[in-house]
């Protein structure tokens, strides 16, 4: 309660600063259109970049979630109805396949001197969008729990289950795991990151012929399959936003959940403070004697529409670099694990920052990821639930993303 | 007024009554408890541990120190500005059900008083249209509307919705009409009347009960409508529905999910006032209706 | 009346109607026909917050060139109905094949997307049906007998589970459902089995869907069987009654033929709703065991980081067929009733 109070009071003020004082941010004249999702970090800097309006500078945001649906058409008109798409690794994709935004080069160098290095999407050398914050599935423990039952922090998936199987039985756990095994999206995103851990790669290299159908694939599945028998009947229901109340209702001991639900999951100040104490936040862990964790880094970050004038071009990046301004990260340091120079990790980063240090590979930003995803959280479900065996769902997985990618020109 | 008809034995009375309670305990059961938890916060109403404690309120006087609490109710009309979406969803529903009624009277008088082959060809393309599931009918739109720089303003999704509500409009006004006596508009259009006068002076006076009854399912069409809007409009055109979804949000804070309790309870009120206001509408309209398949 | 004033009465609702779906219709049909062109694609080297690789990138530049050309993308006629996401032709002929036994060949056709959305499609459109009409019925029947005081509450809680916005079924209906929630902790109590889940076997997430779309779809039954029965002639009822006929007679033989018409125009937009089941598969996250072709449209449309324009325009064709095969024999029925009208 308080913390949402607290990140209330953060929004309210800066939302006071953009009605009382406009910030100054430099710009002379301009029109702003920011789309984006809608979550605390994101409209933090919207309303950051929202403060720069001034008499000459007109800066409007449409937070939304339906941003990914709304975006191709509201960015190929001309000229476009956004000058700024918020964007992560994946909804950037569709955006560049139909060639929707612009360089920014000559800005960065302009306007971003606040930038670092690694804040730039370069795609052929030219700067196609700015980070500002990372995001990755990474493991969160309940140590208590462990503890009690003799079990060390697992490092690998194999731990993990060998820990729930111990606490299922010894320890009186109905359910000690939990994860997104939600069938769609999140159920393909579990297998893209056990599949990564495995040291899979997608595609056969330079085309779009898809090549999970293998070895990685099937130990993939396999250790899946291992964890579900582990979950709550209920298991192929569970989202990010199902898992909430089940994680602080003490009814798991371990998930793989994402950074950016940290800061809510440890915030002691929150609805279950003794929970919430005990969470410990720990690099996602290998599987199956593989080096890097079974997870994948996501950005968010910020895109540049092609179809606007040079004028409002300058206007929208100068808004934006006030959105991501390292004081803004400063003053709500929690909320997210940001990338903006200055900024110091909170406790609730520790978990995204290991995990990336740990060498985790990047979300794959190939332009036929988005079907293979759709097609695995698809086609996924009847496997998990013990009803067709794993060849036959990677063989579905294949069918589905061979038709999808044939339609959308990838593959003949 | 009791009639012989009427009167009924005593154990078909409680099996009534019977039957009629067990239904409302199912119809409203699901209701009165989300007005119930909309008080409390979210560990008790999504109790994972018991859901007694929805009921007892531990948490929430843990939280709050009492066994209510309105921060449901603050949090989404003050802080969140509920009220703005709730003036767009009161254009929305308004505009709707009067275009929708307007044209759907003078088009459905029109289906019930022609005998030409293409009325019934019409009525079939009507039902057709009816078919084509709304996701695909929005994600069509996209395009066209930001090239015309419609998108995203209330008059773009009221006449959307008017379009896609028209054929059920249509058909329950065509079979209202049929059964009011053909004579009745023809005698006037003998005595020296047009058409449209007919249907003015004659017409009108008599349709209302049908009328209401077709407004209330545009109504709430329109009230209810998720994926038109959703998808049409911007944040700040915001109606209640998207809005409620946008309290659940991709990421959730922690009791925004009660704001989304909160307001669903508050978009409740309305249907309430309307639906014992216009009750005895719906039920004479129908009557008169005698809706033909 | 003459053509003239019949267009003039009807034309702003054609003219809606036919800017708003009849074209967008004509032109998602238009779009099934078509797939993307072949995309052009060149390796380059792609640098994000965790490092650099060379990555295949389309070549947006040369795409639009193609685009300009030709807009619509590539001919390929009625390939995408006959893919492996539609009707799978060469699939079936694969099991027709190769199956030792019927069994095994449905078995294996379900397991095709398209099959399997349209048997719970199919399933769901022909249970909930006629239950929504049934418990309508009896519901009206009820609340007609009750005395007329207590009538408008009684009517306003029963039409709730039809008004209030499905958003409501997805948030508070699946929590109490759950085997921690109110109604599946109960449940789970009553049955004496604690291993009780309503959300994980496919039968009872598929009798849990049904039951929600009866609950949701009574009340539109109810009352439009209520406002008929305010209509049964009295005249009749009281003659049938002084020949004697029982009560049972009485709703069989005068109430049940009065109300047929109503039937009719209940099961008409019953089926097509049902038929288009979408909003309780999203709600209540079933779609591990239970898709819907509607789920299909919205799962290509929405799911998908790159909407597959062309795969949910051909779903959208087959719902729209499907729907008139449903339909078609309340359509024959009216197309007799109208001939006998006007002739």
């Amino acid at each position: 309660m308080k913390h949402t109070l607290r990140y209330t009071a953060a929004l309210a003020a800066l939302l006071a600063s953009a009605s009382l004082a406009h910030a100054d941010c430099g710009i002379e004249k301009g029109s702003v259109r920011i789309l984006s999702n809608d979550f605390l970090a994101l409209q933090l800097v919207s309303a950051a970049a929202t403060a720069c309006a001034s008499d000459t500078v007109t800066v409007t945001s449409n937070l939304t979630a339906e941003h990914k649906n709304i975006q191709v058409p509201a960015l190929s008109t001309n000229p476009s109805s956004y000058t700024i798409a918020v964007v992560a690794n994946g909804s950037l994709v569709p955006l560049l396949n139909d060639g929707l935004v612009r360089p920014m080069d000559d800005l960065v160098a302009k306007y971003g001197q606040q930038l670092q290095p690694n804040q730039l999407i370069k795609i052929d050398g030219k700067v196609m969008a700015i980070a500002f914050m990372a995001n990755a599935q990474h493991l969160m423990y309940r140590k208590s729990v462990l503890d009690a039952a003799g079990i060390a922090e697992p490092k690998t998936y194999e731990d993990m289950v060998a820990a729930a199987v111990t606490l299922k039985e010894k320890g009186g756990i109905a359910s000690p795991l939990v994860a997104n095994f939600k069938p769609g999206w999140d159920l393909g995103q579990e297998f893209v990151n056990m599949f990564s851990g495995y040291g899979g790669e997608f595609f056969e290299p330079g085309t779009a012929n898809l090549a999970i159908n293998g070895e990685a694939g099937l130990k993939a599945l396999a250790m899946m399959k291992a964890m579900a028998d582990t979950m709550a009947p209920e298991y192929m229901t569970y989202d990010t936003n199902s898992l909430d109340p089940v994680w602080t209702g003490s009814g798991a001991a371990m998930m793989n959940m994402w950074g950016s639900r940290a800061s809510a999951i440890i915030d002691t100040a929150g609805a279950a403070p003794d929970v919430a104490a005990d969470t410990v936040l720990a690099a996602a862990p290998t599987v199956g004697g593989g080096t890097i964790p079974a997870t994948t880094l996501w950005w968010d970050g910020f895109a540049m529409a092609k179809n606007i004038t040079d004028e409002d071009a300058e206007a929208s990046f100068q808004a934006m670099m006030a959105g991501i301004a390292p004081e803004v990260a400063a003053a709500n340091p929690a909320a997210a694990a940001w990338l903006i120079k200055g900024y110091e990790p909170t406790p609730a980063a520790v978990g995204v920052f290991a995990t990336v240090a740990a060498g985790a590979k990047p979300y794959p930003m190939l332009p036929y990821m988005g079907l293979l995803h759709t097609a695995l959280g698809n086609n996924l479900a009847e496997f998990m639930q013990g009803q067709e065996s794993a060849e036959q769902a990677l063989a579905d997985v294949t069918t589905a993303y061979n038709t999808a990618a044939t339609e959308a020109g990838f593959l003949k | 007024m009791k009639n012989r008809a009427e009167r009924q034995p005593l154990p078909l009375m409680l099996l009534c009554w019977g039957f009629v309670l067990i239904w409302l305990i199912t119809a409203a059961f699901p209701f009165l408890w989300t007005l119930w938890g909309s008080f409390k916060v979210e560990a008790d109403f999504f109790s994972y541990a018991d859901w007694m404690n929805a009921v007892t309120g531990t948490r929430t006087i843990q939280q709050t120190g009492s066994a209510f609490t309105g921060a449901g109710y603050e949090g989404a009309w003050v802080e969140q500005r509920f009220w703005l979406a709730v003036i767009n969803t009161a254009i929305v529903t308004v505009c709707v059900v009067v275009i929708s009624l307007t044209i759907g009277t003078l088009g459905g008088y029109a289906l019930a008083r022609s005998g030409f082959r293409y009325t019934f060809w019409i009525l079939i393309a009507a039902l057709i249209f009816r078919a084509m599931p709304h996701v695909t009918l929005v994600s069509g739109y996209l395009l066209p509307f930001f090239q015309l720089n419609i998108w995203g303003y209330l008059p773009t999704t009221i006449i959307v919705l008017v379009a896609i509500n028209q054929p059920f409009t249509l058909w329950m006004l065509h079979s209202f009409f049929l059964s009011i006596p053909k004579d009745l508009d023809e005698s006037a259009m003998v005595d020296g009347c047009t058409r449209f006068q007919a249907f003015r002076l004659v017409i009108i006076p008599v349709m209302w009960p049908g009328v209401v009854t077709t407004g209330l399912f545009s109504f709430l069409l329109a009230y209810n409508d998720f994926t038109v809007t959703s998808m049409l409009l911007t944040q700040e055109n915001q109606t209640m529905v998207p809005k409620i979804a946008s309290f659940l949000g991709t990421v959730q804070a922690e009791n925004k999910v009660m704001y989304a309790v909160a307001a669903v309870v508050s978009a409740m009120g309305p249907l309430f006032v309307l639906v014992l206001f216009f009750q005895r509408q719906i039920v004479s309209g129908l009557t008169a209706g005698a809706v033909k398949g | 009346m003459r053509h003239r004033t019949f267009f003039a009465f009807i034309l702003p609702s054609l003219v809606v109607m036919l800017l708003f779906i009849a074209l967008p219709i004509l032109s998602v049909a238009y779009q099934s026909l078509f797939i993307e062109h072949e995309q052009a694609m060149t390796a380059v080297e792609t640098c994000d917050p965790f490092g650099c690789k060379t990555e295949l990138r389309v070549d947006a530049a040369a795409m639009e060139a193609l685009r300009e050309a030709e807009p619509m993308g590539k001919f390929n006629g009625l390939g995408t109905y006959a893919n492996s996401s539609h009707l799978a032709f060469d699939e079936l002929a694969a099991i027709w094949r190769d199956s030792p036994s019927l069994g095994v060949a449905f078995t294996r056709m379900l397991n095709l997307p398209l099959y399997k959305a349209l048997s719970f499609t199919l399933a769901y459109t022909f249970i909930v049906t006629p239950l929504v009409i049934i418990t309508g019925f009896f519901i009206a029947l009820g609340v007609n007998a009750i005395p007329g005081l207590i009538k408008g509450p009684v009517i306003f809680f029963s039409l709730l589970p039809m008004i209030v916005t499905p958003l409501i079924g997805s948030l508070v209906l699946f929590w109490m459902i759950d085997s921690n929630g109110i109604l599946g902790a109960s449940l789970q109590r009553l049955l004496g089995d604690p291993s009780l889940t309503l959300k994980a076997s496919p039968t009872l997430t598929w009798t849990v869907l049904m039951v929600y779309g009866v609950w949701h779809s009574a009340p539109f039954s109810f009352i439009v069987y209520y406002a008929g029965l305010q209509s049964v002639p009295k005249d009749t009822l009281e003659s049938a009654m002084i020949d004697g006929a029982s009560r049972w007679e009485r709703v069989r033989y005068v109430i049940i033929p009065h109300l047929l018409p109503l039937t009719t125009f209940i099961a008409l937009m019953q089926l097509m709703d049902n038929f288009r089941v979408l909003e309780p598969i999203v709600g209540f996250s079933a779609a591990a065991n239970a898709t819907s072709l509607s789920y299909l449209i919205y799962n290509d449309l929405r799911g998908a980081e790159t909407p597959l324009f062309g795969s949910a325009g051909a779903t959208s064709m087959l719902t729209i067929c499907g729907v008139i095969i449903l339909l078609s024999p309340v359509l024959l029925r009216t197309w007799r009733d109208f001939n006998r009208k006007t002739h």
